[in-house]
């Protein structure tokens, strides 16, 4: 038996990444759940607004890079993020001005603005693989370190190492800030409750003077926000490469409904349920498990529940067992 | 223009696209415009039955896709010997075993009373029947991977004609589509499209690491084709007889085989699609044809007409997604190879449905229109937005990086040109080239 070493393999390898995933899908949720909470259709472009916002950032890093700019242990991809941001808010307002705003004065059924958002998804995915190509990209620089996992070690004089990397203690820092922004933004703000009023009763705010339009794009503008930044997190902390952003539409649906579409905070909640029950199944529980079992009785194989290869399957499947028991998700949600 | 001249025009252009991609290109690359054509028409027929028809948001394509690709190694591929004395049997028990834990824990959620027992009871079942189930299935997977794990390693098929497994590619199909409706059908539209979504990477994450099945990403290859209607490039260049025909057409026997090769599959696809189209044009006049579109324009009154509206749903569920099986068992057929590792969404999935939007959701005849021209483009837009490319460039100097990159990047002008033609499309003309009549 040895609790503390256990404790600290468990923090390693479940806790730690899943904590920085969590946020990553948390912060990606958000801009799904209030896409759908304002504009009222289920984004299926979101995961390459990610892909396009973390590919500025990329490209804006290079540049950084290049003229010999760094933000010392920081990677230099933080002070790329607020221009690309701002590249990605003019992306979604131009999709938005040529695309969407068809739809909604024709009051489309949603059904069709997912199609039309899949029109979209195409387009971006393409543009970013004419821009930057299909492949790789590696932009993280600075310390990769918070405390590394032999510094731990001998700190605490303990078997096990606890690593965390400069990426995920950023993903959970910018995480908090972003989460706060936003709540301040839409429970203390003027424009923030005009968006939820409209959220809640569409045609009550058109009585009560409340500018549709205005309502609109502020919400892309948070949601290009949102996304770039969950992207730009989600390439440091993995690595930039287009498919995968299409492939987290998965568990970031997953979390927005799972939290219940519409609500902010189920986003955030969304997401962290996503992430552990990913890691915690698809993770070897061996080392763990010898810590704590007795000698007798430690395990032979590995204890892995499912391959991670089937981590979609997981997010899937607390996917289909929240909409078939509970519909309106965990955190009570719109129901069209 | 009258209607049908208009349609027959609209035929006529994408069929002379194709000829010209003989005569200018290759009538090599013609044909495998032509055949695979001819599969996606399949395809979008079965997305048209689902979302013309009855309205019904299926994004999992790709996924009953690939299971139609399995059927074909299950059924065509010789078994593997011992693979079935090894651990066969060990492993189809031990799946017997995994549905009997997840029916029964199914049963004790809907016969036990609500409350704190009932919630162990299920969690107690599911753990136990995981534990035994793993207990049983592990093993007997290593003993059959363990077989021959470089040409084998896996169950092996039934060594049944390869025609075969195209109706059995649509019956996999449909037994997942069953199970998948059974429990996605009664959400909202785009809960049901993520719910899909999810299922086709799900099926495609399976087939890619259960090695023991389909050898996984390590791929089979030499599926067996549909002989004598398709033979072998190999054979056809030693008989004599077809040596004569070769001569007579002007061509050499190298180009005449591959040409009679694919003409074969050609053949063979026409007579599945004309019979796939005519029953959907029947379905689709049939008074079973009018009552799913009248619960697809209004639910709530056609469930009052004492229409059982999930039924049907679940009924043209698995229809379309049994086509979708049997297109994509003739895919695998054609590239007699099943590759897990090359099915993408965007492609398998997305793209069809680009197809049926384009040529007219709600017509038959529409959605194979589609079919034929988005897969045109879809393989000549990499030609042409190099051509393209090369003409903008053609001003910059040689060494500049920026008309290399943009040169190197035409290969990837598909995606967003499909976009582009969806969003084109759904703007100006939402009904399609073919509109539902």
């Amino acid at each position: 038996m040895d609790l503390l070493n256990a404790l600290v393999a468990l923090a390693n390898f479940v806790i730690v990444p899943a904590v920085a995933y969590g946020s990553q899908l948390a912060l990606g949720a958000l801009g799904v759940t209030l896409i759908y909470g304002i504009l009222r259709f289920s984004n299926f472009a979101h995961g390459d607004t990610m892909a396009f916002g973390a590919m500025l950032a990329v490209l804006v890093t290079w540049a950084l890079q290049a003229a010999g700019v760094s933000f010392g242990p920081l990677p230099t991809a933080l002070l790329a993020l607020p221009f690309a941001i701002l590249g990605c808010i003019i992306l979604v307002l131009i999709t938005d001005r040529l695309v969407y705003r068809f739809y909604r004065e024709q009051k489309a059924k949603p059904v069709i603005l997912v199609i039309v958002s899949m029109g979209v998804m195409f387009i971006m995915n393409g543009l970013v693989r004419f821009i930057i190509g299909p492949d790789d990209q590696r932009f993280s620089d600075g310390a990769r370190f918070i405390v590394s996992a032999r510094d731990f070690k001998a700190m605490t004089g303990l078997r096990e190492g606890l690593a965390i990397k400069t990426s995920q203690g950023i993903t959970v820092i910018v995480a908090v800030v972003a989460v706060a922004l936003l709540f301040w933004f839409l429970n203390k703000t003027r424009t923030g409750k005009s968006m939820r009023a409209y959220s809640d009763n569409e045609d009550l705010a058109l009585l009560s003077g409340i500018n549709p339009e205005r309502v609109v794009m502020i919400t892309w503008i948070i949601v290009a926000a949102l996304a770039t930044t969950a992207g730009v997190l989600y390439g440091l902390d993995k690595s930039f490469k287009p498919f995968v952003y299409f492939q987290l539409l998965l568990p970031i649906f997953a979390s927005a409904i799972v939290g219940g579409l519409g609500n902010p905070l189920g986003a955030i909640a969304g997401g962290f349920i996503i992430a552990f029950s990913e890691v915690t199944i698809t993770y070897a529980w061996k080392k763990v498990l010898t810590y704590v079992a007795p000698e007798s009785l430690a395990p032979s194989g590995l204890v892995q529940f499912l391959s991670t290869d089937y981590k979609f399957a997981v997010s899937f499947a607390i996917l289909l067992i929240v909409l078939l028991f509970k519909p309106t998700g965990l955190f009570k949600g719109k129901v069209i | 223009m009258s209607e049908p001249v208009k349609n027959t025009l609209l035929f006529v252009v994408v069929g002379g696209l194709i000829l010209l991609t003989g005569f200018t290109q290759s009538w090599n690359a013609a044909i495998l415009i032509l055949n695979m054509g001819l599969i996606s028409a399949i395809m979008s027929i079965g997305v048209n039955l689902q979302w013309g028809f009855a309205g019904l948001f299926n994004v999992g394509v790709m996924g009953f896709v690939a299971l139609g690709g399995l059927a074909v190694v299950l059924v065509s591929t010789p078994p593997t010997p011992g693979a079935w004395s090894g651990g066969g049997y060990g492993v189809i028990l031990a799946l017997l075993l995994g549905a009997a834990t997840v029916v029964a824990a199914v049963m004790v959620a809907q016969k036990m009373p609500k409350g704190r027992a009932q919630t162990f009871a299920i969690i107690g079942i599911l753990v136990v029947g995981f534990f035994v189930y793993r207990a049983i299935f592990d093993p007997n997977v290593a003993t059959i991977e363990a077989i021959d794990p470089a040409v084998a390693g896996h169950l092996g098929g039934l060594n049944l004609p390869v025609l075969l497994a195209w109706p059995a590619g649509g019956l996999l199909a449909a037994g997942a589509a069953w199970l998948i409706g059974k429990t996605a059908l009664g959400l909202r539209s785009d809960y049901l499209a993520i719910a899909t979504l999810g299922i086709a990477e799900i099926i495609i994450a399976i087939m890619k690491n259960e090695d023991w099945l389909a050898r996984g990403v390590k791929n089979v290859y030499g599926l067996p084709r549909p002989s004598p209607v398709v033979g072998y490039e190999v054979e056809l260049q030693q008989d004599p007889g077809f040596l004569a025909r070769a001569e007579w057409f002007g061509l050499d026997p190298v180009t005449a085989s591959t040409l009679s090769v694919k003409l074969g599959y050609s053949l063979l696809f026409l007579i599945v699609l004309l019979v796939l189209l005519w029953m959907a044009q029947m379905a689709l006049k049939s008074p079973w044809g009018r009552m799913m579109r009248a619960i697809r324009d209004n639910e709530v009154a056609a469930e009052a007409m004492g229409k059982d509206v999930t039924r049907r749903h679940l009924q043209i569920f698995v229809l379309g997604s049994a086509i979708c099986g049997i297109a994509g068992a003739m895919m695998t057929t054609l590239d007699g190879q099943l590759t897990p590792g090359t099915y993408n969404p965007l492609r398998f999935t997305f793209l069809v449905w680009v197809m049926v939007i384009v040529g007219g959701s709600g017509n038959n005849f529409g959605a194979v229109l589609g079919a034929f021209l988005i897969w045109f483009l879809w393989v000549q837009v990499e030609p042409i937005g190099l051509w393209l490319m090369n003409l903008i460039t053609a001003g910059m100097s040689d060494g500049s990086g920026l008309k290399a990159h943009l040169i190197e990047s035409a290969a990837h002008m598909r995606l967003f040109t499909m976009g582009l033609i969806l969003l084109i499309v759904l703007r100006f003309s939402p009904r399609g080239l073919i509109p539902e009549k």
